[in-house]
């Protein structure tokens, strides 16, 4: 029996790296410092039902193969298509999606990762405004003020609270710091976050803002950190928030415009703003101003609802303004655990963060035209290789349909639902368990993934398996061309 | 492999040898003094030979240019290269892609590329596009003067444990030298501030940027770091700092010891601004240039500008903040948790804009006002004065009076008036610019094995069509621009990488890293107490944080010898 220090959890963006892992003849059998999310993860390498033999569909049934001839018939496959697209990679290393890159090059494909489907809209924000940040420790150390909008933490990212905001312990978070910001400042903003706190404590939210009742949050006294939330409905993080907002639906950006209105010392003519009422409003936006180190992360339901694009760039225009005032952050939610890295590593290797496109013979990027799901519902594309993602579960429809009914090449850890409509599939060791390799973390910190168990016999990882099948297809198009 | 470069006019600096018409020889990689007759041979009669260019500041990779080319695909859509049988495709044009950056410092005849910011808790990233990049041989500096440990180590007087983790940085992050950017005026960032003289106490940390400069310094020397420390001033590109770097290079006089330099002080273009705001704002390269002619501890580099739409990309977040409100474009500002900070604003240099005028004039005022070649080099701080690719045209405007009254004429009136130009008449010389673009770098940078054409030196050799007994760059400047933009040869370690400006091979290029050997191991390799203060400091664990050598695709690791 061996245990296992300091493993990063290949699970959601939160990448935390302090897992301990507990390992007998050749399986994990215990994870210790990990969410239930990490657990479950970790324990499911030793699954009965994982896949082990490579397959390809024969008379619409997927038979197994070797190896061998599933690389062939996948690099055949891509060698044949005239505009095939390459699709997932949160879910695996900088080191594999390189190599996809590096694939998709050769064929003249398209490369497009999961960000399309999730924060997409945040990074063509960013490219418009740009964005102030920091990474994740900062946060720890020095943030009085969290606020989480349009995301719901204690589900979906279940450690961020306790090892990088509210719960966390930094440096500056006790009494100390506030004796070395500039005094006056100081004085005067406790003075207001205090009253603040005050008004807001005997003033009942009704009716759609609410503040919660003392959550198990005990951490969180009135003179230390404070947690904000913002989203349409009463979530969990929400309920351990000092004071939960609940926005109409759909009306975020409308919120975002007040609050900066509002920090301008701009006169609102109307009561409410997306069902807050303007004076609640005003209090928390004196809150935010006179807090000395702001932190928003904001999740999907900022992305994904109608306003997307414009949502976003209303939310870091906000923290810019802020800026002037008081130091402010602002942070994305990625959710897959190296969907940050899918976009840094495409960006260094071509200038773009996804939805690229090699069919000119260089990095082509136009998100709408060049995306894979805009593709697929032109119904352009003619192939696909889907690694480490289930494109064919969230996918709209039309997009789904069209992506089965061409050649579909999965690669895969599981049989998920878009591998059992494959015509080649090919399983894969578990990155992060099985095979090693780097991840990026949602504030963009690379943090190495440990190979902690052998993978199953005869099961290779994304990159090794990449690999074989580029160097088929340099061999077949240079066959070809020798044959003339 | 054997090669013999056969009658060209070289210019070795290093070895002092200043156009004479010789051969070079190489053999595995390394300059020889003969080959054998089976030696291929490069006729460079009527050709310029110099050893492969050296860059000591380029921001190439990482996380903050990596930010940058993902805020701006606009910087990208009319610069692309594409996909050849021997080179993978990419994007310019400011913030190029990393095999286009190293294809087009290749093709320029550039060999050696110092990546100057690297903050240490994302050195990884840093690596993986070092290595990514190919071609060229490269290193980056960790950012190291905001670092927590550093600050309390000086402020509690303890400098030789400061010295052995500042050892174990440069082991951990694979490191080159040390880089300060606005020593503590990072750490103010974290809360929004900022500190204003090298004398301000710094929030926090009871400690000055005199202090944290000196100290550094002074773990450089016991370190027996092969660079000095590369120093980004306090109050950088704020009018009226040119007082506040004479102040700083005053400050570590006292440690100069007669042999070489104790600090580099990096594009110090944008650290010579003279007037008290934008409207008066004016030249302090004569200053600069006076004290560095009457002194030997500093170095420097130009940090020239160009007058091109480009992306400014610097550690000194407070800085980038200022651009961003002076310019209202986009900006990203990243800060690392217990070491540093960065931010991005695009930018444009326009000649029609009396301060980027200015400026312009300033970078090169500095480089001919101070005689002494060796004591400053050429650099456009890539990208933030200007992008790599636009080296060939700082050189016209070194070696041609003509070249800079050309441009002088399109500038705003009143930055021509300040302008010092006019009444500079000296050209740089063939020889000087090895100096600047090579051998002085190299020099600087402590690179025994680079810049330069003596036996057992790496071969990098740069080949140019410039024929220096038939063209006069003064008049002839145009064609001393597409020269250097093009080299007729580029030698990497001996292989023939490009030909006429174009790309034969894509081979990988080595990482350089310092491997400081000290007496006794730091504190935090044995210390569980300070392993616990790692993980509070810290979001990822110790054993996560070091860089391991997989990282580097070819890892060159030079080794000293530390007093401590
Ligand atoms: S929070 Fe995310 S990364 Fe951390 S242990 Fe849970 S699933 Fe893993
Ligand atoms: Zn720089």
């Amino acid at each position: 029996m061996t245990v296992v220090k300091a493993v990063t959890c290949p699970v959601c963006g939160c990448l935390c790296d302090d897992i301990e892992l507990t390992v007998r003849n050749g399986r994990i059998i215990k994870v210790k410092n990990g969410c239930a999310m990490c657990e479950a993860k970790f324990l499911s390498h030793a699954s009965d039902h994982r896949p082990t033999k490579s397959m390809i569909r024969r008379e619409g049934k997927l038979v197994e193969v070797s190896l061998e001839e599933a690389v062939r018939k996948a690099a055949e496959i891509l060698v044949d298509a005239s505009y095939p697209v390459l699709y997932g990679w949160s879910s695996t290393s900088c080191e594999a999606t390189k190599v996809g890159i590096e694939l998709c090059e050769e064929i003249g494909g398209v490369i497009d990762n999961t960000a399309v489907v999730c924060h997409g809209p945040s990074i063509l924000a960013v490219q418009q405004v740009g964005i102030p940040s920091c990474t994740l420790g900062q946060v720890r150390h020095r943030a009085d003020l969290i606020i989480y909008w349009g995301c719901d933490p204690w589900s979906a990212h279940p450690r961020h609270i306790e090892r990088y905001t509210a719960f966390s312990e930094g440096r500056f978070e006790k009494s100390a710091w506030r004796t070395y910001i500039n005094k006056v400042k100081a004085l005067v903003g406790s003075k207001k976050i205090e009253s603040a706190i005050r008004r807001l404590a005997i003033k009942s939210w009704e009716p759609a803002v609410a503040r919660v009742e003392k959550s198990p949050s005990q951490y969180l006294s009135r003179e230390g950190r404070k947690l904000i939330v913002v989203d349409v409905r009463r979530t969990k993080t929400a309920e351990m928030a000092d004071y939960f907002i609940q926005v109409e639906p759909g009306k975020d950006y409308e919120l975002f415009k007040a609050m900066r209105a509002l920090i301008r010392d701009q006169e609102i003519e109307v009561d409410r703003v997306a069902g807050v009422p303007v004076e609640y409003l005003e209090d928390v936006v004196d809150v935010m101003v006179s807090c000395d180190f702001g932190a928003i992360f904001f999740g999907l339901g900022l992305t994904m609802g109608s306003a997307k694009l414009k949502n976003i760039e209303e939310a870091i225009r906000l923290t810019r303004d802020l800026n002037m005032r008081t130091k402010f952050i602002i942070m994305p939610m990625r959710g897959h655990f190296n969907v940050a890295g899918a976009n840094i590593v495409s960006t260094w290797e071509t200038g773009y963060p996804f939805a690229v496109d090699f069919s000119l013979g260089y990095p082509r990027y136009n998100p709408g035209e060049t995306s894979v799901v805009d593709i697929l519902l032109r119904k352009e594309s003619d192939a696909a290789l889907v690694i480490a993602s289930d494109p064919v579960s969230n996918f709209p429809h039309k997009a789904s349909e069209h992506l089965v009914q061409k050649p579909l090449i999965v690669i895969d850890a599981h049989m998920n639902v878009t591998a059992s409509m494959a015509d080649v599939f090919i399983p894969a060791a578990m990155v992060g368990i099985e095979a090693e390799g780097t991840a990026y973390r949602m504030d963009h910190v690379p943090i190495p993934l440990k190979k902690v168990v052998d993978p199953p016999e005869g099961v290779f990882s994304d990159e090794e398996i990449l690999r074989l099948i580029l160097s088929e297809v340099r061999k077949i198009k240079k066959e070809r061309m020798e044959a003339g | 492999m054997e090669l013999l470069i056969k009658n060209g006019y070289v210019f070795d600096p290093l070895n002092g040898i200043n156009g004479e018409k010789m051969d070079i020889a190489v053999k595995s990689g390394k300059i020889v003094e003969k080959v054998s007759k089976k030696a291929k041979v490069i006729d460079a009669s009527g050709m310029t030979v110099m050893p492969g260019g050296v860059d000591i500041h380029s921001h190439i990779a990482g996380g903050k240019v990596n930010s940058g080319r993902m805020l701006r695909p606009e910087d990208h859509f009319r610069d692309v290269e594409k996909k050849t049988a021997v080179t993978r495709s990419g994007v310019g044009y400011s913030i190029p892609s990393t095999f286009t950056t190293g294809y087009r410092y290749a093709r320029m005849g550039w060999t050696t590329v110092m990546d100057p910011a690297m903050p240490p808790l994302e050195a990884k990233h840093t690596h993986e596009e070092l290595s990514d990049i190919p071609i060229i041989d490269k290193a980056s500096y960790p950012l190291l003067g905001d670092w927590w440990f550093v600050l309390e180590y000086l402020r509690d007087g303890r400098i030789e444990e400061c010295a052995r983790h500042v050892a174990w940085m440069l082991k951990a992050t694979k490191g080159y030298a040390i880089k300060i950017v606005n020593p503590g005026g990072l750490e103010a960032w974290g809360f929004g501030r900022n500190v204003h003289s090298i004398n301000d106490p710094i929030p926090n940390f009871c400690i000055t940027p005199r202090e944290i400069i000196r100290g550094l310094c002074k773990v450089n020397k016991l370190l027996h770091l092969p660079h000095t420390i590369h120093l980004h001033t306090n109050n950088l590109g704020m009018p009226g700092n040119y007082l506040t770097t004479l102040e700083t290079m005053r400050c570590v006089e006292d440690m100069y010891d007669g042999g070489k330099p104790v600090m580099h002080i990096t594009h110090c273009q944008f650290s010579a601004f003279k007037g008290e705001d934008w409207r008066t704002f004016d030249t302090g390269a004569e200053e600069i240039a006076e004290y560095m002619n009457a002194h030997s501890h500093v170095t420097l580099d130009m940090g020239q500008v160009i007058f091109t739409d480009t992306t400014t990309m610097t550690a000194d977040g407070p800085f980038q903040y200022t651009l961003y409100t002076l310019t209202g474009n986009k900006w990203v500002n990243h800060d690392v948790e217990t070491e540093t900070s960065s931010g991005i604003v695009p930018f444009q240099y326009r000649p029609k804009s009396a301060v980027h005028a200015t400026q312009w004039s300033i970078g090169l005022e500095l480089a001919l006002l101070i005689k002494d070649p060796w004591k400053i080099f050429l650099t456009t701080d890539h990208p933030n004065a200007g992008p790599f690719i636009g080296y060939p045209q700082v050189i016209a405007w070194l070696m041609s009076c003509k070249a800079r009254e050309e441009t002088l004429k399109k500038l705003h009136p009143k930055a021509r008036k300040k302008s010092l130009l006019p009444t500079i008449n000296r050209e740089f010389s063939l020889y000087d610019i090895a100096v600047v673009t090579r051998a002085g770098q190299a020099l600087a940078l402590g690179l025994t094995f680079k810049g330069h054409l003596g036996v057992g030196a790496d071969a990098d050799i740069a080949i140019y069509n410039i024929n220096p007994e038939k063209l006069d760059p003064s008049r002839d400047y145009e064609a001393v621009i597409k020269a250097f933009g093009c080299a007729a040869y580029t030698i990497k370690g001996g292989d023939i990488v490009v030909e006429n400006g174009e790309v034969l091979k894509h081979v990988p290029g080595a990482t350089l890293w310092v491997n400081v050997e000290t007496c006794k191991p730091c504190e935090m390799e044995v210390d569980e107490g300070l392993k616990r203060r790692f993980r509070e400091y810290w979001t990822v664990e110790y054993e996560n944080y070091p860089v391991d050598e997989h990282y580097l695709a070819i890892s060159r690791k030079i080794n000293v010898k530390a007093d401590v």
